[in-house]
């Protein structure tokens, strides 16, 4: 089991599809979220992805074809 | 300097742990950055009290020549180990581009020169990586395309641990030599930058080695704190009445005003009355638009700067630099890549400190903010310049004068110098 913390920023496009709800369904990820500030026309929702790192993988990288933005907890981190 | 002395007599448990900036969560002082409740930002819990029976002008005046006098308000337990010289770089007081800019009292703090590798990165890593010794690493590594990159490769090599740096894979040889030469292990990632983003997070998660922006931020970050404290010792103990400096993570902007009220909290200065200033490039400038349209997010951005050491299109205390530009009534303003050429140019022409493309761009900004009078003529300004312009040679190489050609004749070098007195 791994676990990897993500933060996921919502274009307004976005903000009303269960994206969340859908990762934890495609991919055996338990999905845990611990802060959010979702409004009107953006949003971000900072959470814990559990399970095996290739499944955690795949949802990261399922999360980028959904069109919203995903990234490390630490955000840019190259500096 | 022998080790020993670099700091006489380090005070004992003025760590108290780390806290998390949002929930106020406690935790061990370990490599640790994240809380593991709400995901805030873990800092260093300082057991203030103790500092303040101790710490005196004089005390820190007797120090060493480097960041380390101030080792009583930095995040390490022991004796430096690596990095004794990084810090007290100068503070020069800028006449000429202050009599270009209509300003009576500016002073550029002058990181170009910082020891080892030219940049304000140098006091970060020495903070850094004394801790994770002292934490018990044997691994440095970080994620970076340049300045932080050099400096991690140069402590690591000096503190004899095996040091790991993390690039995007297609970036261009020259910019990895300086990193290279001190024999780190340089892994280019195949993929994009976000790819080599999410892929540091991983690693620092899976392994036992000191990220120096990731699990040992929360003691890396406090290394800024130094350029408010040499400020004001420099300015005799006091407070400027603006400062200008260059925001990319936004950890340097917030470090350097938390650095100012420590020392006021602490009875070393009188007053802070004085704002703080950022500067972005105008390709990169998440934390400046949040400013100018009022709104109290950052919405991220693509870079798209010639300034790459500032291009954080992300950045993790962007929040937290946009709030401590309004608690002081600062400003945040862009410059774009001519207007950032011409700041390089102008801080050389007038001052003789040749800066990086970060530096042209609080110099631009300076030179905006004094125009458009949120500067004024009589503060004292203090404009933080914070890495060398041998570094980024190629965001210039284009928009310098020819050399003048002439054959080995005395004739030849009047005629074409045009001279007329002797």
């Amino acid at each position: 089991m791994a676990s990897f913390k993500i933060r996921i920023s919502f274009p307004e496009e976005k903000i009303k599809e269960p994206i969340i709800y859908k990762i934890g369904h495609e991919f055996k990820v338990v999905t845990n979220i611990r802060r959010a500030d979702v409004r009107e026309k953006t949003g971000w929702v900072e959470l814990e992805l559990n399970g095996d790192p290739s499944e955690i993988e795949k949802a990261v990288a399922s999360l980028k074809t959904k069109g919203v933005k995903v990234e490390p907890i630490e955000r840019n981190i190259i500096e | 300097m022998s080790r020993k002395s670099a700091v006489s007599d380090i005070l004992k448990q003025k760590i108290k742990g780390l806290k998390c900036r949002e929930c106020g969560k406690l935790y061990p002082p370990v490599a640790l950055h994240v809380c593991e409740f709400c995901f805030g930002p873990l800092e260093v819990d300082y057991n203030y009290d103790e500092i303040r029976r101790h710490i005196s002008r004089e005390r820190i005046e007797n120090g060493p020549k480097s960041l380390w006098r101030y080792a009583d308000l930095l995040p390490v337990e022991g004796p430096p180990t690596v990095g004794l010289y990084a810090g007290f770089t100068p503070l020069i007081e800028a006449r000429n581009l202050g009599a270009e800019l209509g300003l009576k009292k500016l002073y550029i703090k002058n990181d170009t020169v910082n020891h080892p590798t030219l940049s304000f990165k140098d006091r970060v890593v020495a903070i850094a990586i004394t801790r994770a010794r002292e934490l018990g690493f044997t691994a440095v590594a970080c994620a970076s395309t340049g300045n932080l990159a050099n400096s991690v490769a140069a402590h690591a090599a000096e503190a004899r641990l095996r040091c790991y740096v993390f690039i995007p894979g297609d970036l261009e040889a020259g910019k990895i030599l300086g990193s290279l030469i001190y024999a780190p292990t340089v892994v280019a990632v195949e993929g994009n930058y976000d790819d080599v983003n999410r892929l540091c997070s991983e690693v620092a998660g899976e392994y036992h080695w000191a990220f120096v922006n990731i699990n040992i931020r929360p003691y890396y970050a406090e290394g800024s704190k130094t350029l408010a404290f040499e400020t004001a010792e420099q300015l005799g103990w006091k407070a400027p009445d603006h400062v200008v400096v260059p925001v990319a993570s936004g950890s340097l902007l917030t470090k350097i005003w938390k650095g100012f009220n420590e020392l006021k909290m602490l009875g070393l200065i009188d007053r802070v009355d004085m704002k703080v200033s950022g500067a972005q490039a105008e390709g990169c400038a998440p934390v400046a638009s949040a400013f100018k349209e009022g709104r109290d997010f950052i919405r991220p951005v693509k870079p798209k700067t010639i300034a790459k050491s500032i291009a954080i299109g992300n950045p993790a205390d962007g929040y937290y630099a946009l709030k401590a530009v309004h608690e002081s009534k600062g400003a945040l303003e862009t410059a774009t890549d001519e207007e950032t050429v011409e700041g390089i140019k102008l801080l050389a022409r007038t001052e003789g400190i040749f800066a990086e493309t970060a530096g042209g761009v609080t110099i631009a900004v300076l030179k905006k903010l004094a125009q458009k009078g949120i500067i004024s003529k009589e503060e004292t300004v203090v404009a933080y310049v914070t890495g060398n312009g041998l570094k980024t040679q190629e965001a210039v190489i284009n928009a310098v004068d020819e050399v003048v050609r002439i054959d080995p004749s005395l004739d030849s070098f009047e005629k074409t110098l045009k001279l007329k007195e002797k």
